[in-house]
């Protein structure tokens, strides 16, 4: 397949963009509102044609540990779901980060808590970016906020999931889940034959050929000694990604007095807020992070050493807030606006937030 | 003949199997789990299958089973090996892959991934070590545990009407369409140790073959939970779990 | 007529002194250390009657943690 232009959803890009990546598997289970990732899967039907694994599993635990049990054996496996389906996949999360695997999960979130509502939200910043479930540990966040983005972080997940031996997390909101746009959908890539595997990723769990030991996956470790040792490893890791891996794009923010941070699809609300503002003389720029975890704390504190005020736009409570808050160390005021319930806010909204925490700023 | 006469490597008919580590098993003394790994090893040599056998470890006594055994193995979270061996097998399609669980990981915590991995017919064979009690934990109750069997979380027995029944998950296994092999076997005498080891040999090359899911419960003791010597475990095994247990093919259909 | 003669070689080391093997021994070789412990602590099985063995492994297949090699002839 050669490089093209489609109009689809966030979803089916994911779908379309993982097959052309040269996925070897995806093992997932219906939830609203992405649903499409799967369905398109066995639309497409990449068995045919690539070899690309596809199964429906019985549930998200059973998803998650497929994908466990592939990526064990150097194969490139995701899987996707929604906010609840990722809660029931924190355990398997755990262990694939352990095992040092690399792994990706599409996490197109809907709101909560609970069973929530199956409307748009961004309220897993949390859970996903400070691990989720139990024991220390991280994986790369990607947060998309355009359908191109949902496929060209497909590619990018697994790229970064195989140099640094983690899983990686693509956290979309069910905005970009679902709505249509133009993407261009890269070259067909071939999959990792199994001597490429066995040459790059010599943990495999293969089977043992003669002249090599057992290969063993296990994230149990009783020795205290060894497991601190382990974790140091995991953390060595984790600081190598924070210092070369932070990714995120500025908009405006040369002369800003005032800033937006925002993520995903609410980055774009803010973009238009700031231009229709632009318009009108207020100086607001836009820092819109990429990379969730790592997050771009020494961007956000240069930042914060040139603007007077700091709004933070989120589809939650107040969650990425805080991270901006420990990047700022208090120099500026930093404000929260926050929509939940799957309540959308419209540029005017999110201005008015700005002119409401920070009267100055509409002069 | 003088025994250091006889002892020669000419004569030798039966030794630790050369897959089993020399590593000490950390099982208490006289455990099943022992045997089971002396035939999976057995098994794998004989078959030529090592550099194409990924093992799958529960959580639970065996969690330690990929210390012992010198193959490739994955440790899997509780009950979710059937699932772990789905992934690594559907993207392994060649590969021996196998499943080593308990009856807490495989009937209790682990019946859904259990149960669907078997109806989806994955070709896998899974080791199910039913001793009806969790010897990891310290003895508690597990779901194949004996009515009226004292475990260190029913005191005064199990009652039905407060715990339910025996789950006889291997009966209900072998319903499934997706079962080619369900037999329930023992280790407790050289016969049964001798059709264990078919069995196994069986599941094994079933699920090369792709005939669908194998299933080899062997009915064991815990010497250590039952709080009984273990040739007394054996007897007691024979008594109480085997009537609830009948040892036997539940289903032998590899002809698919 | 052939007569079998066996032997058998136990690794003290390994054994946990289970007592299976003692008992699925049709000949009566067997036998657990009364008063000796191995490095473990265990009181292992030991040759008790070796000229008994006929060497058809019973102990061995039954013995949980693959401690005993079974030797065998056949004298004509």
């Amino acid at each position: 397949m050669k490089q093209e232009v489609q109009l689809m959803k966030g979803n089916e890009a994911i779908a379309h963009a993982a097959i052309r990546y040269g996925v070897d598997g995806y093992f997932g289970y219906p939830i609203t509102p992405q649903s499409e990732v799967l369905e398109t899967l066995e639309a497409l039907m990449p068995w045919e044609t690539t070899g690309m694994v596809v199964l429906q599993a019985e549930s998200e635990v059973a998803s998650i540990n497929m994908v466990y049990g592939g990526a064990s054996t150097g194969k490139a496996v995701m899987t996707s779901s929604s906010s609840p389906g990722i809660s029931l996949m924190q355990e398997g999360l755990s262990y694939i980060a352990a095992g040092e695997l690399p792994a990706l999960i599409v996490n197109v979130m809907r709101g909560g808590p609970g069973l929530g509502t199956i409307q748009p939200s961004q309220s897993d910043y949390f859970q996903a970016t400070k691990g989720g479930g139990h024991g220390d540990y991280h994986y790369i966040v990607l947060a998309p906020s355009t359908v191109q983005e949902m496929a060209d972080f497909v590619a990018l997940g697994f790229d970064l999931a195989f140099k640094y031996r983690t899983p990686a997390m693509l956290l979309a909101d069910g905005i970009v889940g679902q709505m249509m746009e133009k993407v261009v959908l890269p070259e067909q890539r071939p999959r990792r034959t199994d001597e490429q595997i066995a040459r790059e990723c010599p943990w495999a769990v293969t089977g043992r050929p003669e002249g090599r030991g057992p290969n063993v996956l296990t994230t149990l470790e009783l020795d205290s000694a060894r497991m601190e040792v382990n974790n140091h490893r995991y953390q060595a890791t984790y600081r190598k990604i924070e210092e070369n891996e932070v990714r995120y794009q500025e908009y405006f923010t040369d002369d800003a007095e005032y800033l937006f941070v925002a993520f995903g699809s609410i980055a774009r609300i803010c973009l238009k807020a700031i231009e229709d503002a632009r318009q009108r003389g207020i100086k607001v720029g836009l820092l819109r992070p990429i990379t969730l975890w790592p997050f771009p704390t020494k961007e956000i504190a240069r930042l914060a050493q040139q603007v007077k005020g700091i709004m933070v736009v989120e589809l939650n409570a107040g969650q990425m807030i805080e991270d901006v808050r420990l990047a700022v160390e208090g120099r500026v005021p930093v404000h929260h606006y926050g929509r939940m319930g799957g309540i959308v806010p419209n540029p005017q909204e999110v201005m008015d937030s700005l002119f409401a925490n920070f009267p100055d700023a509409d002069k | 003949m003088k025994p250091e006469d006889i002892k020669r490597s000419e004569n030798k008919v039966y030794c630790k199997p050369e897959l089993l580590n020399d590593t000490p098993m950390h099982y208490c003394p006289g455990c099943s789990h022992g045997v089971v790994h002396k035939l999976v090893s057995e098994v794998i040599k004989e078959m030529g299958a090592e550099h194409i056998a990924i093992g799958v470890a529960p959580v639970g006594c065996a969690v330690f089973a990929y210390s012992y055994i010198d193959i490739d193995w994955i440790e899997a979270a509780h009950g979710r090996a059937p699932a772990v061996a789905t992934g690594a097998k559907r993207l392994n399609p060649s590969r021996l892959v196998f499943t080593y669980q308990g009856d807490g990981d495989l009937a209790a915590i682990g019946t859904a991934e259990t149960i669907h991995a078997a109806n989806r017919g994955e070709n896998i064979a899974i080791i199910f070590i039913n001793n009806a009690i969790y010897g990891m934990t310290g003895g508690q109750m597990a779901p194949t545990t004996l009515e009226g069997q004292v475990t260190a979380t029913t005191p005064y027995g199990r009652r039905v009407d407060l715990n339910g029944y025996p789950l006889k998950i291997s009966n209900l296994l072998a319903q499934l369409p997706g079962t080619c092999y369900v037999t329930r076997q023992a280790v407790h005498t050289p016969a049964s140790v001798r059709k264990a080891k078919a069995a196994i040999r069986k599941a094994f090359e079933n699920s090369l073959a792709g005939h669908g899911t194998s299933v080899v419960e062997i009915v064991s003791t815990c010497n250590s939970g039952w709080k009984m010597s273990p040739a007394k475990s054996n007897e007691w095994m024979v008594e109480h779990m085997f009537p609830e247990y009948p040892l036997g093919d539940l289903k032998n259909d590899t002809e698919r | 007529m052939a007569k079998v003669i066996g032997a058998v070689e136990i690794n003290h080391e390994r054994c946990k002194g289970c007592d299976l093997c003692v008992v699925a021994c049709p000949t009566d070789v067997l036998s657990l250390q009364p008063k000796e412990v191995n490095n473990r602590g265990y009181h292992y099985a030991y040759t008790a009657n070796p000229e008994k063995c006929i060497g058809c492994a019973s102990c061995a297949l039954v013995c949980p943690d693959a401690c005993i090699e079974v030797y065998r002839v056949v004298e004509k």
